[in-house]
């Protein structure tokens, strides 16, 4: 994550992880969660759904913050995500993500 | 020979699949189209406000905004047109245990039902209303309603559309309501706390809701959906408790967002009980006490 003036916390703060889950055929193209993803993991797919339009893609998954804003905004209910589930290793106070 | 069962890809489920008739989606709502939005805000707000789903009841009149009571697995009624109102009205009356959420267009609500709305805010019908308001009339072909901007091109107005549109906060505050608040749907998150916030609220409670259409509206006055977004983005200046007198959607002004008005007064019910039926207030009291 970028800080344009790193919070004095930072390093004890851990940004969430999400999983986007994509209902391909329910899309519309309309592109509204490619446009507004706070960190441009979404992309148009080249790839047509049953019903000719191209569906999104994640490509950037490891950007993804499970900020939901992807989910409601998709006029669909095509689009959603998840919190990555996480562990915690034996001996390890902090929590980490699985990748 | 048995067959060996083999694991399916399960298919993921949207967070709102329990709310939503699956088998009906794709809905007809254009690409691009706001209300989509709106609805799915709407379902969200249904949902957190945890309010008794099965004693709620969604009403929609005629438009492309009226589809949306055929698609929620919720009691719902698609009414005439512009008589969404008054048949909440009658719901409400005939069981005052329902929720009842109105889900409409401004055609239906403020064109052809406009009386009704006027008549239930005056009377103070304890009902949340919810106008998306897409400037047009998207379903027949984009002709001008009666919230047009004024100069805004549509089918019947090729030029510019030479009327004053509606303050729908003003006429709403105008007329009684107790809750007046007004979002696009960009701003989802304000939305579906204001639709909570309404829900939860006794009284007649009116939420305008913004929405692109880019089919009819967008593509005479030359806007793509995601133009049409940014100019909510841009244009927006959230005000709570504006002044409701200015509050005319002017995109050159820029348009005032936020809660407006947010009082308490007796609903109709309530009056009705005191003046013809004081034993049923009596045991309203008792109940409560005991």
């Amino acid at each position: 994550m970028e800080f344009w003036r790193v919070p004095f916390d930072a390093d004890t703060i851990q940004v969430t992880l999400g999983i986007v889950h994509i209902l391909e055929d329910r899309c519309k193209g309309c592109g509204y969660c490619i446009e507004y993803c706070p960190k441009q993991a979404l992309e148009f797919s080249t790839n047509f759904n049953q019903k000719g339009y191209h569906p999104p893609v994640v490509v950037k998954p490891e950007e993804c913050v499970n900020c939901h804003y992807c989910e409601i905004i998709c006029p669909e209910f095509a689009i959603f995500s998840v919190e990555y589930p996480r562990i915690t290793e034996p001996g390890q106070t902090e929590t980490k993500h699985v990748i | 020979m048995q067959d060996i069962p083999t694991p399916s890809k399960k298919q993921p489920c949207h967070p709102l699949d329990d709310l939503i008739r699956t088998d009906r989606i794709p809905h007809i709502w254009c690409p691009g189209c706001g209300i989509g939005t709106v609805f799915s805000a709407c379902l969200a707000a249904l949902k957190g406000s945890g309010i008794n789903l099965r004693k709620t009841v969604m009403v929609s009149g005629i438009g492309c905004s009226g589809r949306a009571a055929g698609y929620v697995k919720l009691d719902s009624f698609h009414t005439t047109h512009g008589r969404a109102i008054p048949f909440a009205t009658g719901l409400k009356l005939a069981n005052p245990e329902l929720n009842i959420v109105v889900f409409s267009g401004d055609g239906d609500l403020f064109a052809i039902g406009g009386n009704h709305f006027i008549h239930a805010a005056r009377r103070n019908m304890d009902m949340t209303v919810i106008c998306v308001n897409n400037l047009n009339y998207g379903m027949t072909g984009g002709q001008v309603a009666a919230t047009t901007p004024h100069l805004a091109k549509s089918t019947t107005t090729p030029i510019g559309n030479p009327e004053t549109p509606f303050n729908l906060p003003l006429m709403a505050y105008a007329c009684g309501a107790t809750y007046v608040a007004r979002w696009t749907m960009l701003h989802i998150r304000d939305l579906t706390d204001s639709i909570t916030e309404a829900i939860c609220k006794k009284g007649f409670s009116f939420i305008e809701a913004l929405s692109p259409c880019p089919v009819n509206y967008g593509r005479r006055n030359k806007q793509k959906p995601l133009d049409m977004l940014r100019l909510y983005q841009e244009k927006a200046i959230i005000k709570n408790h504006a002044d409701p007198s200015t509050l005319d959607i002017d995109f050159e002004k820029g348009i005032i967002l936020g809660k407006f008005i947010d009082l308490d007064r007796p609903t109709f019910i309530e009056q009705y009980d005191k003046i013809y039926r004081p034993s049923r207030l009596q045991e309203n009291v008792s109940e409560l006490n005991s």
